[in-house]
């Protein structure tokens, strides 16, 4: 189609790094989420996540050990150590004695703190102080160094994620409230959708009008009713009111004008001759919609579902108005949304956070794009 | 929490089958009631014609039930509940609305969502448009198109959080790790807060709704645009129109009903919108719309059911003029058949 624009060579080339900025600008920000949660937890607030696979440096302060970790060698009075605990894999290149000049001695030189009292630290982090004369205090010596970090990957975030903060306990809610949701639905709207495109009664295009209206109304208007509604059952059957129950109606609820409207519309599309010849041959409505119908829909039913489950899953407003906060019914939209609140800054738990919560729909969207585009198709380019 | 996976397997066997019992069950039912096999011939007819009279409740039965609980009776109780206080006992008249116009913090956002309304639907639909006519000349196309809808599978929180991590400030003169103000930093300007900075804070909030729904605006008018016949282009190139003329006059008048059901959609989505506000500013610093006020107003202060009632109308009045316009569609469409 329409080849004449990318006719020179100058034209297609143009095209060809249009699409290629506009793809790394949509792609960007998942890819910066990804990358940091993966990070150590320090490089992520050392360096920016585009220099995650560089040496980040950084500098520090540390002190060393007491007076009391001297040991006397040779006359004179020692303290010895490494400043970076066990595991860490850092190098310093430069030190100091002064927060106004931090990176004062090459690391492997020499200070002299006066008395005759001297510090080496080495790039690996060890050092020796010594003194002629025994030191004192319960303070050791502050030291500041430049340190470089090589470029450290790790899982540890989604264990700390996974495990304690309970983004895992969250998951699991969130497939609890999803699945059912999802599910049930399903039926009830091709049921609905089967008599409204194949069978004849009164007040059928009423119905269909107003289902079509209902497609837009906004959940914002369904809220306090039926907030209303669900405290005063709990306060009649002396239930709790937030249950995961409550939920899935809901959802199936929200759900089922789009159900009904998408399933519809494809169930009306099935050649006539089908249902007449079948009908003729003595097969009831209930025969043909389970043996003709529902079979013939497999395609515009996985695209309901993939629509239904990705609402649900990525919904937050439907799950803190009708689930409870607690970690038992706490969802993984409305866990992110508490985690923003209280770990504001902590961003190794925020980006690997928010990207167990993506994870789902990502894979889901991947592996089922081809229904889902189809579905996006006829829900909207038909009726709108 | 096995005991929560117990009950979740329980409830879909219990749901579906109870959904399987029903629809089979009444079905059966009306057939031994009014049988159509092994009786007389007028009989036979007179109960066949009572089966279709009643068969098709029994299939649309349960969705009435569920959508005239969960939909139509909410929108009628709203309606009610926004002349109400905030118990939704005593009767105000029209004090919410004229609560609600005297308001700050409400006329922010309306102008607020006057604003989104202005940028994202149109933004989205240039967006799409752009990337589809660009994508379908080139051969990966197809993978550039995946990689640009896909944020469409994330929810607005998890966008919400990817955003702020770009937007993420840090005092001048240290290491920025949001990717915004590191660009700054380096280009020689100085970061700043950009969720805080108002008015251009919505703005920033609005970039990432369009970040989620370009794609969705590209898939559908790319659709659209494979669905032009190719002679009316050749036509065209024939009679020797440049490409800027043949996508104006061309293309575009040929998709027209595609991208108004796309700037629409996006309109109805924008009016909602709530998850990003929420969680990015939670209407601080002037950013506030209607549909976070309203969640708002349902809770504030023990929550104002009349007041949030009232907001809630507020968005579906704007919603009207769309729903009218899809149903006239729709009959159309059908041709009253």
């Amino acid at each position: 189609m329409a080849n004449s624009t990318g006719k020179s060579f100058l034209g297609r080339f143009g095209v060809h790094i249009a699409v290629l900025v506009f793809v790394t600008i949509w792609t960007i920000p998942t890819l910066g989420i990804l990358v940091s949660s993966l990070r150590d937890k320090d490089q992520i607030i050392a360096s920016g996540w585009w220099n995650a696979f560089s040496s980040s440096s950084q500098t520090e302060a540390g002190r060393l050990p007491p007076a009391s970790a001297q040991i006397e060698k040779d006359g004179k009075f020692v303290i010895e150590g490494n400043i970076f605990e066990e595991g860490q894999e850092r190098n310093i290149s430069a030190f100091g004695l002064r927060s106004a000049a931090p990176t004062e001695y090459e690391a492997g030189a020499v200070a002299d703190l006066g008395d005759g009292v001297s510090l080496q630290l080495d790039e690996d982090g060890s050092f020796v102080m010594s003194s002629p004369v025994a030191f004192e205090g319960e303070r050791g010596q502050r030291v500041y160094y430049e340190s470089s970090a090589p470029p450290r990957f790790t899982t540890e975030n989604y264990e700390t994620v996974l495990f304690s903060e309970g983004i895992g306990r969250s998951f699991m809610n969130s497939l609890t409230v999803t699945v059912p949701a999802t599910v049930i639905p399903i039926m009830i709207a091709a049921f609905a959708a089967y008599a409204l495109a194949w069978m004849r009664f009164p007040g059928r295009a009423l119905i269909i009008a107003v289902i079509i209206g209902l497609l837009v109304v906004p959940l914002q208007m369904a809220l306090i009713p039926l907030l209303q509604l669900y405290n005063g059952v709990a306060l009649f059957f002396g239930v709790p009111s937030k249950t995961y129950l409550g939920i899935w109606l809901a959802h199936t609820g929200f759900g089922l004008p789009f159900a009904i409207y998408l399933l519809r519309s494809y169930m009306a599309g099935l050649p006539r001759e089908l249902m007449e010849s079948a009908r003729i041959d003595g097969a009831s409505d209930f025969e043909i919609f389970i043996k003709i119908v529902l079979p013939l829909s497999f395609p515009v039913l996985a695209s309901f579902a993939i629509f239904q489950f990705l609402w649900v899953w990525n919904d937050l407003l439907v799950a803190i108005v009708f689930l409870g906060s607690g970690s038992d019914q706490l969802v993984l939209t409305g866990k992110l949304n508490a985690l923003l609140g209280s770990r504001g800054g902590d961003w190794e738990i925020l980006t690997t956070s928010a990207f167990i919560t993506i994870i789902v729909p990502l894979i889901v969207f991947f592996s089922l794009q081809r229904y889902f585009v189809r579905g996006l198709l006829a829900g909207s380019v038909k009726g709108g | 929490m096995a005991a929560q996976i117990l009950s979740a397997i329980i409830t879909i066997i219990v749901g579906v089958g109870g959904a399987v019992a029903y629809f089979w069950g009444a079905n059966r039912l009306l057939d031994i009631i009014f049988p159509s096999r092994g009786v007389a011939g007028a009989a036979a007819i007179d109960n066949l014609r009572r089966q279709g009279l009643i068969r098709p409740w029994l299939f649309i039965g349960p969705a009435l039930i569920i959508l005239t609980v969960y939909l139509i009776y909410p929108v009628v109780q709203t309606l009610w509940l926004s002349f109400h206080g905030r118990n939704g006992e005593d009767f105000v008249g029209f004090a919410n609305y004229s609560w609600a116009f005297g308001d700050r913090e409400f006329r922010n956002s309306i102008f607020n969502n006057l604003l989104w309304l202005a940028v994202v639907p149109a933004a989205c639909t240039f967006l799409g448009l752009v990337i589809a006519v660009l994508t379908d000349k080139i051969w990966w196309g197809t993978i550039a198109k995946s990689l640009i809808f896909l944020p469409l599978a994330i929810s607005f929180v998890g966008a919400s959080v990817i955003w702020k991590f770009i937007y993420e400030y840090k005092g001048d003169g240290q290491t920025q790790i949001g990717l915004l103000n590191a660009i700054v930093q380096y280009l020689g300007g100085s970061p700043q807060v950009w969720i805080s900075l108002p008015f251009w804070n919505n703005f920033f909030l609005m970039v990432i709704l369009i970040w989620i729904q370009t794609g969705f605006a590209m898939v559908i008018l790319s659709a659209a645009l494979r669905g032009i016949p190719e002679e009316t282009i050749e036509a065209a190139v024939i009679d020797g129109a440049n490409p800027f003329q043949i996508f104006w006059k061309i293309m575009i008048p040929q998709i027209w009903g595609t991208i108004a059901v796309v700037w629409t959609t996006i309109t109805i989505l924008v009016l909602k919108v709530f998850d990003i506000v929420l969680t990015m500013t939670n209407g601080q610093w002037n950013s506030q719309v209607l549909a976070n006020l309203m969640f708002d107003w349902m809770f504030r202060g023990g929550g104002d059911f009349g007041r949030g009632a009232t907001i809630a109308i507020i968005i579906m009045l704007a919603v009207l003029p769309i729903m009218i316009w899809n149903i006239r569609q729709a009959n159309r469409e059908s041709g009253g058949h």
